[in-house]
């Protein structure tokens, strides 16, 4: 049986592991290629880096991260952050990525998912989300924002979830703008919401505070696959934690050594 | 000396980290000639299908994979590198292969999330030097949204479940192919390369 699969998810600046609370406040959490292969060893099923630095510098240091990351740990990578052209993604590809993941430019210019798909395979192309709950009316709904969560974009998440899916993105990357850094809970209506609305695969993001939360992601969200930061960054849970939790729940987890 | 087709889709970066972390020296190779004199071959994939076997004819890799594959000697196939070694695939239409095992390519059927992407189960099927030192049941990490169906059920080395049990290793004297990344597949993945290095090599003991 398909396991469901723990993501560490690793913010890279320049060259450091950050992370911020709601997109700000950013604190360092250490070296990406240290936590990468302490991670692989914990049994972590893949590994996400998001470059926010996301200049052309910053893009050079990140080459040569997933490089040195993709020497050491024989897991799958996917790494997102900046890339706005096929070439972006191809040399990220060559560095060792298996997958690369694409936001703002998927929404500024959705021809390069389609684009990407061709060329690489869709299992390649993850698009992230970033979504934001709208307050009002009857039904939930959220809206997609761009640029790190600073700008809104007027898209309703679930319908641009069902139109990257038609254009060839493998797997979406759906982080609530609301939850995230919190530590209070996933947005699991959301993320049932989309992924009962696509055929492939959904990582739920933002707001992992304890195994329960990872829990109600798979179970009320309906997630294929969760990703947490802080949880795992500052050792409050290992990884072997959050899976035998799961496990004890009946959630099919891959284990350490199996 | 271990050659890695390289038929210019993608990133061989990680197989090739693999065999050297084992202690063998890769070659990436993308001439017929090449494939033809080395002891040892895999071809690794990604991407669809189709194009796989359009790069390989174009550069008439395709015979030389054929003829390799037909002197039964040491070949491992990885994902794609597995589905081109089929008498044809249905992605993207129907679209013939190499032919060197007989069967077909299918999709999975709707309703299952596709790709199949994760960390799956392999029921080993048969004994086989491939699988030394794992465990029955072991997890690899698979992507693909389309599976191999031998004709031939005795050479089903492997299963796997998703929606239907599907062959995820095939097995043929000295021809192996995965369905699953064993390279993305942790310590069980770089045990699947060393056992068949190891063999194809015919050295008595790992270099582990």
């Amino acid at each position: 049986m398909l396991t469901k699969r723990i993501i560490p998810c690793l913010d890279v600046k320049g060259g450091r592991v950050v992370k911020g609370k709601s997109f700000v406040q950013l604190r360092d959490a250490g070296d990406p290629v240290e936590r990468a292969d302490f991670y692989y060893k914990e049994g972590a099923d893949e590994l996400v880096f998001l470059d926010i630095t996301a200049t052309p510098e910053g893009r050079d240091t990140m080459v040569d991260v997933v490089e040195r990351i993709s020497d050491k740990v024989f897991m799958p990578l996917t790494v997102g952050g900046g890339l706005r052209t096929i070439v972006n993604m191809r040399r990220m590809l060559l560095a060792g990525a298996d997958k690369v993941s694409i936001n703002t430019e998927a929404v500024l210019n959705p021809g390069l998912i389609k684009e990407g798909a061709e060329k690489f395979g869709s299992q390649c192309i993850v698009v992230a989300i970033d979504a934001k709950r709208v307050n009002g009316g009857k039904q939930a709904r959220w809206e997609v924002y761009t640029h790190s969560g600073q700008k809104p974009t007027g898209l309703d998440a679930v319908e641009w979830a069902k139109k990257v899916v038609e254009l060839g993105a493998g797997e979406i990357l759906l982080t609530s703008m609301d939850a995230d850094g919190h530590q209070t809970g996933y947005d699991n209506e959301l993320t049932r919401a989309v992924s009962e609305a696509v055929s492939v695969p959904v990582i739920a993001s933002g707001g992992a505070g304890g195994p329960e939360d990872l829990y109600q992601a798979l179970i009320l969200g309906k997630a294929d696959a969760v990703l947490a930061a802080s949880i795992f960054h500052y050792g409050t849970y290992s990884i072997n934690d959050i899976k035998r939790y799961l496990a004890e729940r009946g959630i099919p987890v891959r284990m350490q050594g199996g | 000396m271990i050659a890695i087709i390289d038929y210019g889709a993608g990133n061989l970066r990680s197989v090739v980290n693999a065999v050297s972390r084992l202690g063998y020296e890769a070659k990436v190779v993308n001439s017929p000639e090449e494939v033809i004199s080395a002891r040892v071959v895999i071809l690794p994939g990604v991407g669809a299908a189709a194009d796989t076997m359009a790069n390989l004819q174009k550069t008439g890799l395709d015979s030389a994979v054929k003829r390799y594959v037909a002197e039964g000697r040491p070949f491992l196939g990885v994902c794609i590198g597995m589905q081109v070694l089929f008498g044809g695939t249905e992605e993207g239409g129907w679209h013939e292969c190499l032919g060197v095992i007989p069967g077909a390519v299918r999709k999975f059927a709707p309703g299952l999330k596709v790709p199949h992407m994760g960390w799956n189960q392999v029921k080993q099927k048969i004994a086989h030097p491939i699988f030394e030192g794992i465990p029955d049941e072991a997890n690899f990490y698979f992507v693909h949204s389309y599976y191999v169906k031998p004709e031939d059920g005795s050479l089903v080395a492997g299963e796997t479940e998703y929606g239907i049990p599907f062959c995820s290793v095939v097995a043929k004297d000295n021809l192996v192919a995965t369905q699953f990344h064993p390279e993305k597949s942790g310590e069980a993945g770089l045990k699947v390369y060393d056992n068949f290095i190891r063999v194809a090599l015919g050295a008595r003991a790992g270099r582990r």
